[in-house]
């Protein structure tokens, strides 16, 4: 693999009143990649993102960004790098034009209408240029940050809950639009609730909880490891227990045995084919069932069981 | 030491944009208390008043009213040029950018210079309605205006940055900065307070600045110019070393 673009060690960050919201974090970025940073409120990742972009100033550890150690070369790493918050900050005053136009000279670039009609025009916002933004809805409003923090054609862009409050069908607009900038070669660092969107996007995904990273891995990989299938078949007449022509297949009876619930397999189809192999086995055994109903875990049901599987270590 | 020219003139534009669009109360509002003061003061009681110092009355108050103004107006307006974005999250994009403490302060001090000379030039304006007055020398005037517009610029810099309530904001202002320009001899010569008043006006740092626009505007002053210049430089350089520190520790910028 490729050198990382962005190299964090040993980050850690602690507030004043103690409170620990980065402890020891390790992360290496590459570049082109869609990085999915994932996690429960509270868990460290805008603290994560503020130390990178220099909003929050970091209590122990090393950025390196572009080569560039963020403590003492920051000028030449924050050159290269965007940021679009989480919350909706800016000049509501200002014409959407006028804002983009300022992030532009604000990191260093010289005043270039072609490239601002350019990222305007990508963005959807083209017609509401001379507009205040005050007067644009929050999808707009979330569009002029995005179009802000490439004004200035970032190499690195951290993408903070880019969809948070933004309704589904915009929700797709901008996914179509970060699958764009990856393809001009910007490599995307993003948080999000919905994991959905991390599944849909990310080449890689990080799951921090409680200021730790706790895992990082290829999406494809991770949900390999730890995805399974689940299948629930209904019986057309109760099993007193499993026969042992079934053994084999990891079941469970229930329902007063007119239902067997399967759970097993991987996230690259190996649990729909031993679903496929059970069917079979219960018709060969004479076991008739009326419905059959198989789901295979997403990444959110894998985030969601590797947390509570935490809580319950912690515990 | 690192200085991106464009990043500084993207703040100082921007700083200037903001003051356009709130004209009225960054231009308009200070004019008209000065003009109402004029009238008062310059017009019907000054008509009134023997000259001081060899100046008519109603020439004498401009020096100090001008400086009212502009103390006032610069102190807010820079003050409020760094709190709104802090209170508002959009500080977020300048602490995220390639720019320090030099883009920084000279974005926000060039463009407050330039928005005192503005305010300035305007007050000059409405004062020549109510009053005769000539400026002795008019260069060093312009430059001291600017300095003193540069200077309390970084004060409110500095302002905004402790500032953490709307209130706290507006306290020095109000309750210090206007009492001692009122008291700094605007409507007077200090030299014509009794003993020891006139030792105790020079404890009034306001009094030196007063003095120092009023050498520049007809010859005559309270304390020599160099003193005036030399405590405005050193207030300057202060308030820039504050700012500096600032940067450097992140307080109350960087979490």
């Amino acid at each position: 693999m490729s050198e990382p673009i962005l190299s964090i060690r040993g980050l850690t960050k602690t507030y004043r009143g103690g409170t620990r919201a980065l402890d020891a974090v390790d992360l290496d970025i590459h570049a082109g990649e869609i990085f999915a940073l994932l996690g429960p409120n509270g868990a460290g990742k805008t603290t994560l993102i503020g130390a990178v972009c220099g909003l929050v100033r970091p209590s122990g550890g090393t950025i390196t960004a572009f080569g560039h150690d963020l403590a003492r070369d920051w000028r030449r790493a924050r050159a290269r790098i965007g940021l679009v918050p989480q919350e909706l900050a800016t000049d509501m005053f200002e014409t959407v034009w006028r804002a983009v136009a300022y992030s532009q000279g604000l990191f260093g670039k010289p005043y270039d209408p072609a490239r601002l009609e350019e990222i305007l025009k990508g963005l959807s916002l083209w017609d509401k240029k001379d507009a205040q933004i005050r007067a644009l809805s929050g999808g707009m409003k979330r569009r002029v940050l995005i179009a802000k923090a490439l004004a200035h054609e970032p190499e690195l862009l951290f993408l903070d809950e880019p969809t948070a409050g933004v309704d589904v069908e915009l929700r797709k607009g901008m996914w179509d639009q970060i699958a764009a900038l990856k393809q001009r070669g910007v490599t995307i660092i993003l948080t999000t609730h919905y994991i959905e969107e991390a599944e849909l996007m990310a080449d890689r995904v990080g799951i921090i909880e409680g200021g730790r990273i706790r895992m990082v891995d290829e999406k494809r990989a991770m949900m390999e490891r730890l995805g399974t299938t689940e299948a629930v078949i209904d019986l057309a007449a109760p099993l007193g227990e499993i026969p042992p022509a079934l053994a084999g297949f990891a079941l469970e009876l229930s329902q007063a045995g007119t239902r067997l619930t399967y759970r097993g397999g991987n996230g690259e189809g190996r649990g729909r084919a031993e679903v496929a192999q059970l069917a079979q086995a219960l018709t060969r055994a004479g076991i008739a069932f009326t419905s059959l109903d198989i789901h295979d875990s997403s990444l959110e049901d894998i985030f969601v069981g590797l947390l509570g599987k935490q809580a319950q270590e912690a515990a | 030491m690192h200085f991106n020219p464009r990043s500084a003139f993207a703040i100082y534009q921007r700083e200037m944009s903001r003051a356009f669009r709130t004209a009225f109360q960054s231009i308009l509002s200070p004019v008209l208390t000065t003009s109402l003061y004029f009238v008062v003061f310059g017009s019907v009681i000054g008509a009134r008043m023997e000259p001081v110092g060899g100046v008519p009355y109603g020439a004498f108050i401009i020096p100090g009213l001008l400086m009212l103004t502009l103390l006032g107006e610069t102190t807010s307006n820079a003050s409020f040029g760094i709190y709104m974005p802090r209170f508002t999250g959009t500080i977020y994009e300048l602490l995220s950018a390639p720019v320090g403490v030099a883009e920084t302060l000279a974005g926000f001090v060039g463009a407050a210079a330039t928005k005192g000379l503005i305010l300035a030039a305007i007050i000059l304006a409405t004062a020549r309605l109510f009053v005769d007055y000539e400026i002795a020398h008019p260069l060093l005037a312009m430059v001291y205006i600017m300095l003193v517009a540069s200077s309390f610029a970084l004060f409110g810099f500095v302002l905004g940055i402790w500032a953490d309530s709307f209130e706290k904001l507006g306290i020095i202002p109000m309750l210090i900065l206007t009492p001692l320009t009122f008291l700094g001899g605007t409507f007077y010569s200090i030299r014509d307070l009794p003993q020891p008043w006139d030792a105790i006006a020079l404890a009034n740092p306001i009094a030196f600045l007063v003095s120092g626009l009023r050498y520049a505007f007809y010859g005559v002053s309270d304390v020599p110019i160099a003193v005036s210049l030399g405590l405005t430089l050193g207030f300057l350089a202060v308030c820039t070393i504050i700012i500096a520190v600032i940067f450097r520790t992140g307080w109350r910028l960087r979490e």
